[in-house]
């Protein structure tokens, strides 16, 4: 199971890279949260898997009977997709807004902060 | 009724009242950022709330620096569990006084932005600020590298919304490069954190440097790997720093210096922590791509910083070559070389700030962002340049100012350490002084020294109000201050660099369960 995990990481981090390469803005996106999802997916694995064992101490014990399945990995995750959640929604908020002012969804065309044709530098001093 | 008995992973003993302080500057910015927000419609009273809000973490930092100067390190476990179960903030001196420089220094650009026009376009501003200094301060304190992820993504998103405040089409451009490249190295940073916690079972900084030399090295280095790839791009090293120049100039210039002061030091900050104090071992086996990430950060930023002719964008160039001086002690890391670096962090917080607020002053005098249009400002205001003059040779490291003194420890580190990595150390750093030198001076010449060309500001300076004009002075003469009087910041050092050797305190500090008592 773990080695089927981690090839769908593997494939998960692959394409969002991909993604991220391209100039488009909103495949960017997408790219970002598959790359995230992937990441998540491997905190999850990271966390060892075991099947159907709720980590639920019973009353009356201090520590669980047999094998539980991990809950820490799942709180990390937990936090780690409302954080990325967030941070979705404000970029693609942001990708919008960049659409509407610079009329560009492509990076390339995006230069307003660093434009390219201005003239050299002056040469005194 | 039986008496209830606590397992041995729960804390039994009270947190000493005096070791609070660690959590106070935290807790204090985050609710003063919900009531700032909640305030926002109210003008002039969320900056008095924030203005007091900053004041009481100032003084929290204060007493907390205190403290750690008279007992070592200072630690605090949420939730009455063990550390390596409870979340641990934990400060030895380096990480205290970077709290308090950051938290001096937002009040400063605090001051400064209240004498900004366009004040209806600032709506949540100072909720922000207290945010994003909340963020800074946890990333500072804490002693857990999962919350330090968590305080990067409070920074993060507070920054975010600092950037598009005004939602210019230049700023929007800025924060889609900003954002997306940053969003990508927090998730990296997450993904390094993944595996570490797959290799070690524990994300608490004292715990993992307990357990990290029992790990696999090979497996480790890959971790330590990933965690320098997601925090040079926090910190904008050379070859992933393309994106502090193509953002840092598009929001208000209070913002900017905001920035430039805090963000890019926490991720400097962050490689200091964990590579040179949490795993020591993999920085080792990293040290030839330190060396090199460091002296291409060097000379890359002060050439870029010649070739440009936005102002702001120029400063930016600068700030990267700070990087480059703190990653070069990171690279070293002999005492001189951790307290080269840690000055540098101090130093950088205060010049790149100060920096940034006089080119703020610079271009809502003239008017203009370009260098090539501005000129003759020497003739408007002899102060003004003197300002800017004091900060060059700052950020170039000519003595007797603040920038030549972390500067002489690295340079003394480069030599001590000998070899082809202290050699190029040394030669880089000289590089880049000069370097940083003739793209300051030419800077200054082309604002200052020459005759306004014919196309540019020929009008004299447009007033200032004395908000902007106060907050940048009294940032500069501490930095001058500092500089001239460098004594107390070297006995800090003195004081602090054994910590950073050593974590034995801080790991007592931290009082990992099932450690010996």
């Amino acid at each position: 199971m773990d080695y089927v995990l981690a090839a769908l990481i593997g494939c998960f981090i692959a394409l969002g890279v991909y993604l991220l390469l391209s100039r488009s803005v909103i495949r960017m996106l997408l790219g970002m949260t598959i790359f995230g999802n992937g990441v998540n997916l491997l905190i999850f694995t990271a966390g060892r898997l075991t099947r159907e064992v709720a980590p639920i101490i019973p009353s009356g014990l201090d520590q669980p009977e047999g094998v539980i399945a991990n809950p820490l990995p799942q709180a990390l995750i937990l936090t780690a997709i409302v954080i990325g959640f967030a941070m979705f929604s404000f970029l693609l908020v942001l990708a919008f807004r960049a659409y509407q002012s610079l009329d560009a969804d492509d990076t390339d065309t995006m230069r307003v902060a660093e434009p390219v044709d201005e003239p050299n530098p002056p040469l005194s001093y | 009724m039986d008496e209830l008995v606590l397992p041995p992973a729960m804390i039994e003993t009270m947190t000493a009242a005096a070791d609070w302080v660690i959590v106070l500057p935290v807790v204090l910015a985050l609710m003063g950022a919900a009531m700032a927000l909640m305030l926002r419609k109210a003008g002039s009273l969320s900056f008095m709330l924030a203005a007091l809000v900053i004041c009481a973490v100032i003084a929290c930092d204060i007493a907390l620096l205190l403290r750690v100067l008279e007992t070592g390190p200072v630690s605090m476990t949420m939730g009455k569990w063990l550390p390596p179960f409870g979340i641990s903030l934990a400060a030895d001196l380096f990480s205290a006084a970077f709290a308090l420089a950051a938290a001096v220094v937002t009040l400063v650009v605090l001051i400064y932005a209240e004498g900004e026009s366009g004040r209806d376009e600032r709506d949540g501003f100072h909720a922000m600020v207290l945010l994003l200094l909340a963020g800074v301060t946890g990333s500072f304190l804490t002693g857990d590298l999962f919350n330090l992820y968590v305080w990067f993504e409070v920074m993060l998103i507070a920054s975010f919304g600092l950037m598009v405040l005004g939602g210019k089409p230049i700023q929007l451009d800025g924060a889609v490069k900003y954002g997306f490249l940053n969003f990508l190295a927090t998730t990296l940073f997450l993904l390094a954190l993944g595996l570490l916690y797959g290799l070690l079972g524990t994300l608490n900084m004292a715990d993992v440097m307990r357990v990290a030399p029992a790990a696999n090295p090979a497996a480790m280095a890959g971790v330590a790997a990933l965690l320098l790839l997601a925090f040079s791009m926090k910190a904008a090293a050379f070859p992933v720093n393309a994106w502090l120049p193509a953002s840092y100039h598009t929001p208000p210039a209070a913002v900017s210096a905001l920035f430039a002061g805090l963000l890019t030091k926490v991720g400097a900050y962050a490689l200091l922590r964990s590579l040179v104090v949490v795993l020591p071992a993999s920085r080792d086996l990293l040290e030839p791509l330190l060396v090199a990430i460091a002296v291409g950060t060097l000379l890359i930023a002060p050439l870029g910083a010649i070739a440009e002719t936005n102002l702001r964008r120029a400063i930016g160039f600068l700030v990267i070559g700070g990087v480059g001086a703190i990653l070069a002690g990171i690279a070293v890391p002999s005492q001189e070389g951790i307290g080269g670096a840690g000055l540098y962090v101090f130093h950088a917080i205060l010049t790149m700030t100060a920096l940034y607020l006089v080119a703020g002053l610079i271009e809502r005098g003239t008017g203009e962002t370009d260098t090539r249009r501005m000129g003759g400002l020497y003739a408007a205001s002899a102060p003004l340049s003197i300002l800017f003059l004091v900060l060059i040779l700052a950020t170039a490291g000519v003595p007797p100012f603040l920038g030549f003194w972390p500067k002489l420890l690295l340079l003394q580190t480069g030599i001590g350490e000998g070899g082809w990595s202290g050699g190029l150390i040394v030669v880089a750093l000289l590089v880049n002084a000069v370097l940083t030198l003739i793209a300051g001076s030419r800077l200054w010449g082309h604002v200052f020294w020459r005759s306004a060309p014919a196309d540019g500001n020929a009008a004299p300076l447009l007033p200032q109000t004395w908000q902007r004009l106060g907050a940048t002075a009294v940032l500069v003469s501490m930095v001058l201050a500092a500089g001239l009087w460098p004594n107390g910041l070297f006995e800090g050092l003195n004081a602090g660099i054994p910590d950073m050797m050593d974590p034995a305190r801080y790991v007592d500090a931290v009082g990992l369960a099932g450690a010996s008592p």
